[in-house]
């Protein structure tokens, strides 16, 4: 119950953090950080420019 | 790094360096943090800046600018090109920057003016005393620190914690926030000025961009409104512009942000708190442009701090004036923007070019926008009947 982030694609750009309702999401220098208050909302996936995240 | 500053920054853009240094330049102690190791890296801005509002804040300088644009075209669906001139329609086109270097220089005058910078230094909370902010809490190099302030300055940008953190609600609904994918392209012919693609093959909900960099370089790229995107929508549609439209270009860097369009937001500030530039929502709801206003409310929010520091109260009595004069200056901007924004969304295709094409055989071309916006809604009253108190 969270939400995947696939480092590969993510261009660490902190959209997701900035519409994260729950403020579950952080972006520490390279990478993003769920943390358990995500509320599988998908709100983040939706609006990330390349796709990298993915609701479980 | 001390265990106490009159003033926190978290942040090294272009807001939070402004106020950093206009905090140190007014005597006060300041700490500017960035949580990269690198100031200005990685880029998630196209670079377009007005001349007028940069030269407010820094003299310009060939080492940060890629470019200097003659103006700006705006390129309906069918291809109708209105072309907007520099000087006249200032806030349109001017530089582009090349914000890795120019972010730096701007931290170097808060260091040079006195401030302390320290890079790879995370906020991760903040510091509260009867019911204020007081400092924050920080990771430097994988090690915990508290670090008292009298006024801590949130500038961390799109992906800010740190309003959330001490109580204001700067979470953004999808159609809030532009999302975005940019190349930097090469092997191209850059022109002399930016080019705006509007329409919803480009960009469902905002527009596609041209600004060059160079004679063969420029940046190309797209936002699109949240509430239209769909996963990994801005990079495939940037890749399919591309593919038809430039396919000798080479991509030399990509770049990918969000970009806030909500117009003002409610609450700025705090006891003890206050935020600047795209962590406080400050960024153009129309153009997406957020660097001349970070850069203001910058100023302003450091202008505030000295006072608060002389006054000895870091409450609202003395922060609800950066609430106030931001509101009365740029703010005033955004609000009309938000309705130009939300206008534009409710046109068709057919109906931009509508727009566009009541244009031809007018000279627009030195005027102002607010004069260009007056003349098509005296030639399409009927779809601009919302605009009319607007200018």
């Amino acid at each position: 119950m969270s939400v995947n982030v696939n480092r590969f694609k993510c261009g660490y750009c902190g959209a997701c953090v900035g519409v994260c309702p729950a403020g579950a999401l952080e972006l520490i220098e390279t990478w993003i950080e769920v943390e358990s208050t995500c509320t599988d909302c998908g709100i983040c996936a939706k609006i990330c420019p390349v796709g990298a995240l993915e609701v479980e | 790094m001390k265990d106490k500053y009159d003033v926190i920054v978290v942040g090294a853009g272009p807001g939070g360096s402004i106020a950093a240094k206009t905090c140190a330049e007014g005597g006060l102690d300041v700490l500017l943090i960035e949580k990269r190791q690198e100031i200005g890296d990685p880029v998630r801005c196209a670079e377009g800046v007005s001349k007028d509002g940069l030269i407010r804040h820094i003299q310009p300088d060939k080492r940060w600018i890629s470019k200097e644009v003659k103006g700006s075209k705006i390129i309906a669906p069918d291809g109708t090109e209105i072309r907007m001139s520099e000087g006249a329609s200032s806030q349109k086109a001017g530089y582009t920057l090349e914000r890795k270097v120019f972010d730096r220089a701007l931290a170097q005058q808060a260091a040079m003016a006195g401030a302390e910078v320290m890079v790879k230094t995370r906020a991760t909370g903040l510091l509260h005393s009867n019911g204020a902010v007081c400092g924050i809490k920080a990771m430097y190099m994988g090690e915990n620190h508290d670090i008292k302030a009298n006024i801590v300055i949130g500038a961390d940008g799109v992906e800010s914690k740190v309003g959330r953190w001490g109580g204001i609600d700067t979470t953004m609904k999808p159609v809030d926030i532009e999302t975005g994918a940019q190349f930097l392209v090469s092997n191209i012919d850059a022109g002399e000025y930016s080019k705006f693609y509007m329409g919803g093959e480009y960009a469902p909900g905002g527009y596609l961009w041209l600004f060059p960099k160079g004679e063969h370089t420029a940046n190309v790229g797209l936002g699109i409104l949240g509430s239209k995107s769909e996963k990994g929508m801005a990079l495939s549609l940037l890749q399919k512009f591309m593919k038809n439209h430039m396919p000798d270009a080479r991509i030399l860097e990509m770049v990918v942000g969000g970009v806030p369009v909500s117009g003002p937001i409610k609450q700025t500030a705090t006891n003890g708190l206050l935020l600047v530039g795209d962590a406080a929502r400050q960024s153009d709801p129309v153009t997406g442009g957020g660097i001349i206003n970070a850069m203001d409310a910058g100023k302003i929010a450091g202008e505030v701090c000295i006072k608060a520091c002389k006054a000895g109260d870091y409450s609202m009595n003395t922060l609800q004036e950066y609430e106030d004069r931001w509101r009365d200056t740029f703010g005033k901007s955004l609000s009309k923007s938000l309705k130009v924004k939300n206008m534009l969304l409710k046109f068709s295709d057919e109906q931009l070019n509508q727009l566009a094409h009541s244009l031809v055989g007018e000279d627009v071309s030195r005027m102002t926008l607010p004069a260009v916006l007056k003349i098509l809604a005296t030639k399409n009253p009927k779809m601009l009947w919302e605009m009319r108190s607007l200018f």
